[in-house]
């Protein structure tokens, strides 16, 4: 294997990871923040306790959300340091924003608010956990705002003489159409993500018959954001969509295996048999939609792979402009399958626990459970398609991934550093996720516990209320 | 003043603000198994930093961020060409980060045992690595006209960086051992002026030893100053800590890491990497910068933004500001 191979597979391993955290922090920080807010305004201790149970989930999550962040914006030097001086102009601003603006926000407060519920005033504290949301979801646009540029450079202009990007318009790069467009999906994807889980653990303890009190509400307020993620998902879905047609058509074609432009365009489920343009064997198609999902039309036109990848020959030289289509195709549709899956198990939750309900058949809830890992799988698919139907580009019609490897750095380095990352993060995982249903099933703490570890004091013999 | 120069100093900064505040986290980290002679002991060492760690690492990230913004050659060569130094660092930060997080949250002696170790070794990994970093930096590597490192990783364990990673190791180790006398009481806060007492005078050879070096091999005018004040606030910081002024003495090591990282960014200046294989292959502030538009919009966030950060840091500190005590540690 060579250099690009390890450093892509790296990057893969590194980034789908830190991804698998980033969305359960985005949407539990929210959560957090109205549950903790809910105790404030009701003064209902059910709220506080779940509050506080949520809040050390969140925790145990956010933590290795931080740790593997740190990897990210190392890597693009160690790894792409060709990359990293082609784009460094333009790409570095949005990073060093969001360690600025977001970075800084997040870690300095949610340090304040683990430590400080009896340092601080209540809504000081309070105002806290909210800085922390706000902190997550800017952090997602400004990342989102430099992958944008690599899916859709804009506001730039080519030096020849130096070989790189240069930043003309920074106006522009914030407001990157496939910026705006991917920044709500993104965070609706969190919310469908924290809910479902919000939802397995609640379930957890429905099924338990425990502390309904506390988790009734949490119940019904993960269904919420899970359904409410599920249908955003799929509207901004729709305008993302229409924009990476805009801006990557072959991205658009390679969702589908089309290979050949087609007006009034199906979409098929599933296909049997290979995606290679031999024409597979469509399982259940519909008719027209993904003409409607690119051009807004059912009868809109989509350009296939073929007219394209000759268009692009012309364009951009001799060679192949087409992604890996069956990981295209099908991580595609794991993403909305996936994501939908989620929603599904929200309705039926709601449907089956309406009006205090408890649903009896002693599948219902180990389904709902295992259900949570479906918003994981979905994410990383969706970011897989994102990612991979961009290639060869790294930076769509600019800059192919080929060259953006580091020229000197050997293959063993990358592979040492690969292997080594890879192993802790798997030890990692397998901990976290130990720790994370160990505490899911411990349930939230008793009233008492609960009161006495959340008002100020300054009496100086009583223990204090967080110490780790 | 040129926006290179400004940014030049403004990473300098960003790294110098790290290693006085990050410097002390390590020094605890390392201190650890030394002065926590039990749980309760060590997690009250532990929760000195509890808070504040994890907005100091913020510090390094925010220098990395800037790099790749105001000079990307920069960016691009030091992280390529140091590449094992840095996996050695990130895979330090990361088992350290979630030790913090996770050594409470079981209930074993071994659970614990093994996340004092992770806390323990991704504070010295990184607390030595960073000063073999830095003495390669203002030491300078072959790079080729691409500004690539062409050496090995070998070629950059040279004996100067060594010396550069056991000053940093040591010198943050005391600046812990300070920090734990102003942070805690009692037993523990005695033992750890003892100990910084001890730590102090033997970094007093390393330190020396590496910033006259420096010196003489790289230094000019204000590398000069600002070394021999960092010399004097390592002696003041040690007559200061046995006398029992906690507060000042960790004041003075913090002048000694400060002055001492800035002395060494003097000393590179107008280089940001040297090449020693060809000095016209050097990477400069200017043939490594961004474009003036890209300095400029970074210029403007950094006087909006840093005053903010600064004040809202600054504030936690004041809001965690009291000694913790063994005694307040709940148990369970
Ligand atoms: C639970 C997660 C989830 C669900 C249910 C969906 N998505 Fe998605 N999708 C993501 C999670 C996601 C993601 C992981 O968050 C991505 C990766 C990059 C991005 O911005 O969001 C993404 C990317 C992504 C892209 C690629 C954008 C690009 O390459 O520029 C498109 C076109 C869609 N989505 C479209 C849809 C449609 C039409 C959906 C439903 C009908 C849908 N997604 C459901
Ligand atoms: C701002 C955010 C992101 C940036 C700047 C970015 C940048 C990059 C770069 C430089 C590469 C290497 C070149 C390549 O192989 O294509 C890459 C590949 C990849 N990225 Fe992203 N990425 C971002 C977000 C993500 C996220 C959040 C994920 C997933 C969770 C992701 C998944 C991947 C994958 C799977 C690859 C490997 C593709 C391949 O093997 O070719 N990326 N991305
Ligand atoms: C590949 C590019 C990426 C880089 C360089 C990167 C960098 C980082 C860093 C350094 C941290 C730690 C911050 C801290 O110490 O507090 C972090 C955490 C975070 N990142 Fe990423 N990240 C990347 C991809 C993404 C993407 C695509 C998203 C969202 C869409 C995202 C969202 C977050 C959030 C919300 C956090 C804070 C919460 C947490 O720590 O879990 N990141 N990231």
């Amino acid at each position: 294997m060579d250099v690009l191979d390890l450093a892509r597979m790296q990057f893969g391993v590194t980034t789908v990871y830190h991804f698998l955290f980033v969305p359960v922090t985005i949407g539990l920080s929210l959560l957090v923040a109205i549950l903790q807010t809910l105790w404030r305004t009701t003064h209902k201790s059910a709220y506080l306790r779940a509050t506080k149970f949520w809040g050390k989930l969140f925790l145990i999550n956010i933590a290795m959300g931080i740790v593997t962040g740190i990897v990210q914006e190392f890597q693009f030097g160690m790894n792409w340091s060709a990359y990293s001086r082609f784009v460094g102009d333009v790409f570095g601003a949005p990073l060093a924003f969001e360690a600025l603006v977001a970075f800084f926000l997040e870690s300095t407060f949610i340090g304040v608010w683990i430590f400080g519920w009896d340092r601080l005033k209540p809504g000081l504290h309070l105002a806290c956990i909210w800085l922390v949301a706000f902190g997550t979801m800017a952090s997602a646009y400004f990342i989102l705002a430099a992958n944008a540029f690599m899916q859709n450079p804009v506001g730039y202009q080519l030096n020849e003489t130096a070989g790189r990007a240069e930043l003309t318009d920074f106006g522009a790069v914030l407001t990157n159409p496939v910026a705006l467009a991917a920044f709500p999906h993104t965070v609706f994807a969190a919310w469908l993500t924290a809910g479902t889980v919000v939802v397995a653990v609640s379930g957890y303890h429905f099924m338990h018959r425990r502390d309904l009190d506390v988790h009734r509400p949490a119940m019904r307020l993960g269904i919420l954001t899970t359904i409410v993620g599920g249908l955003g998902l799929v509207l901004s879905g729709d305008s993302l969509g229409k924009v990476m047609t805009a801006t990557q058509p072959m991205k658009m074609a390679a969702a589908e295996a089309l290979y050949q432009t087609t007006y009034n365009a199906p979409f098929s489920i599933l296909t049997i048999g290979s995606l290679d343009g031999s024409r597979g064997t469509p399982i259940i198609e519909i008719p027209g939609l993904l003409s409607f999902l690119a051009t807004g039309s059912f009868n809109g036109e989509v350009q296939g792979i073929n007219d394209l990848n000759a268009q692009y020959q012309d364009l951009y030289g001799p060679g192949e402009y087409v992604p890996y289509i069956p990981l295209t195709y099908w991580s595609f549709r794991a993403m909305i399958g996936f994501g939908m899956l989620a929603v599904a198990m929200a309705v039926i939750v709601w449907w089956f626990t309406r009006r205090g309900r408890l649903p009896e058949h002693r599948l219902f809830w180990p389904i709902a459970m295992w259900m949570a890992v479906t918003p994981f799988l979905a994410n990383s698919a969706g970011w897989i398609f994102t990612e991979m139907g961009r290639q060869p580009w790294v930076v769509f019609s600019l800059y192919q991934t080929s060259e953006a490897v580091s020229p000197r750095v050997g293959a063993p380095t990358v592979a040492i550093s690969f292997i080594g990352f890879t192993l802790v993060y798997l030890v990692l995982a397998v901990v976290a996720l130990r720790l994370f249903l160990r505490f899911a099933k411990a349930g939230p703490p008793d009233e008492e516990g609960a009161m006495a570890t959340s008002s100020p004091s300054d009496d100086p013999d009583k223990p204090m209320a967080f110490a780790y | 003043m040129e926006l290179t120069t400004l940014w030049f100093t403004l990473i300098a900064v960003l790294f110098t603000g790290y290693f006085i505040l990050e410097g002390f986290d390590f020094g605890v980290g390392i201190l650890l198994p030394v002065l926590g002679r039990d749980n309760r002991q060590r997690r009250a060492m532990i929760n000195t930093i509890g808070p504040v760690w994890d907005g100091n690492e913020v510090w390094v990230i925010t220098a990395g961020g800037a790099m790749f913004a105001a000079f990307p050659h920069w960016y691009a060569s030091l992280f390529s060409g140091f590449y094992m130094l840095f996996f050695a660092i990130l895979v330090g930060l990361i088992i350290r980060g979630t030790a913090f997080e996770y050594r409470g949250k079981g209930d074993t002696d071994r659970w614990r045992r093994n996340w004092d170790r992770c806390l323990f070794t991704g504070s010295v990994v990184p607390a030595f690595v960073w000063g073999v970093v830095v003495a390669n930096l203002v030491r300078g590597v072959p790079l080729d006209a691409n500004f690539d490192y062409t050496g090995s990783i070998w070629g950059l364990l040279n004996g100067y960086a060594l010396l550069g990673g056991l000053t940093t190791l040591l010198l943050f180790s005391t600046h812990g051992a300070y920090f734990l006398h102003l942070r805690t009481t009692g037993d523990l806060a005695d033992r750890a002026r003892r100990l910084g007492w001890k730590l102090g005078v033997a970094t007093a050879v390393p330190v020396l030893a590496f910033l006259l070096w420096t010196q003489i091999a790289h230094g000019n005018g204000a590398s000069l100053v600002l070394i021999v004040l960092a010399v004097l606030a390592l002696a003041a910081g040690l007559v200061l800590d046995y006398k029992d002024r906690s507060g000042w003495a960790f004041a003075a090591t913090a002048l000694t890491i400060g002055s001492a990282s800035a002395a060494v960014f003097c000393a590179l200046w107008p280089d940001v990497l040297p090449s020693t294989s060809d000095a016209a292959n050097s990477l400069t502030h200017e043939n490594a910068a961004a474009t003036q538009k890209t300095l400029g919009i970074m210029s403007w966030a950094a006087v909006v933004f840093l005053p903010v950060i600064l004040l809202y840091q600054g504030w936690t500190y004041w809001v965690f500001r009291k000694r913790v005590m063994v005694e307040r540690i709940p148990v369970a």
